[in-house]
């Protein structure tokens, strides 16, 4: 009983935030309510007895990708966000979308509703750090090692973009560090 | 008495959907992104429902794969944001159509 109520609760919580990141215009305060959504999504990982990933959504997402969110948004100095007036047939495909995806949201709700064992299997517990660590350095090493190196090449990618030199200046920078490195030899 | 496996459907399902209307109706790139990380929220959450019904431990690997993604992609996005903000001093998606005609 008490976990259907959290549950409600939390769920809750996710649309109004979820929503209220939409409605406003101000992209510091979508941030901030796209922290709430994180937040509730979290607890709502817990009650699905799944700690670790709960501490890393919290980690991950609040800790890390929202403080870097917010930080680009101090730097760039926003102002709000302009009404939709040169593209105003996108409201019209926007509502259509959102109608599609919330009446096939209706149908699997529908359709599991229906259908006959949907019991979570109490006696097996897999959410924990020990389980998934096994899991993921013997079963999946091969994924791992691959999202690895994605992170690697998105900090590559990243720093190449944003540094402030073009490409002849970035081709002086390299001969300048050659010959540094010849004249130590 | 817990929650059914198709309550967590439902609720990744209009998550889902609000990201997806809101990446059509938001204007700004940075709006842009934090509705795609919100879509990619909502399917962390049916991996994790899955997971408990099925008594599976892929499921929440999986969501931790889905997170390092995203947080590569929030490093190469902000960073593609920033260097267009240089250049046109805005970052209203509208203005980039440099190969517009």
């Amino acid at each position: 009983m008490a976990s259907t109520v959290l549950f409600y609760l939390f769920a809750g919580l996710a649309i109004a935030s979820a929503i209220s990141m939409v409605y406003h215009k101000n992209p510091l305060y979508s941030a901030i309510s796209l922290i709430g959504v994180f937040v509730a999504l979290s607890c709502i990982y817990v009650s699905l007895a799944a700690p670790f990933i709960a501490a890393v959504q919290i980690l991950i997402y609040a800790g890390a990708i929202m403080v870097l969110v917010v930080f680009v948004i101090m730097l760039l100095n926003l102002d709000e966000d302009k009404p939709l007036n040169r593209l105003r047939y996108l409201y019209f495909v926007g509502g259509g979308l959102g109608l599609i995806l919330l009446v096939q949201t209706f149908f699997v709700f529908y359709a599991v509703m229906r259908a006959p064992n949907h019991a979570a299997d109490q006696t097996k517990m897999v959410g924990r750090t020990l389980d998934l660590g096994s899991a993921m350095y013997s079963q999946y090493l091969l994924p791992v090692e691959i999202v690895g190196v994605l992170l690697l090449m998105a900090i590559i990618g990243a720093v190449i973009l944003v540094r402030r030199l073009s490409q002849p200046q970035l081709e002086l920078v390299i001969e300048h560090e050659l010959e540094q490195e010849h004249r130590k030899r | 008495m817990e929650p059914s496996l198709a309550s967590y459907l439902a609720l990744s399902g209009i998550l889902f959907t609000i990201g997806a209307t809101g990446v059509i109706f938001k204007r700004n790139a940075i709006g842009m992104f934090m509705c795609i990380e919100l879509m990619l929220n909502a399917v962390n959450l049916t991996f994790v429902a899955f997971s408990r019904y099925y008594g599976d431990v892929t499921g929440q690997l999986f969501v931790f794969m889905v997170m390092s993604v995203a947080a590569a992609e929030a490093a190469v996005g902000l960073g593609i944001i920033i260097a267009f903000f240089r250049n046109r001093l805005s970052i209203d998606v509208d203005d980039a159509s440099l190969m517009k005609n």
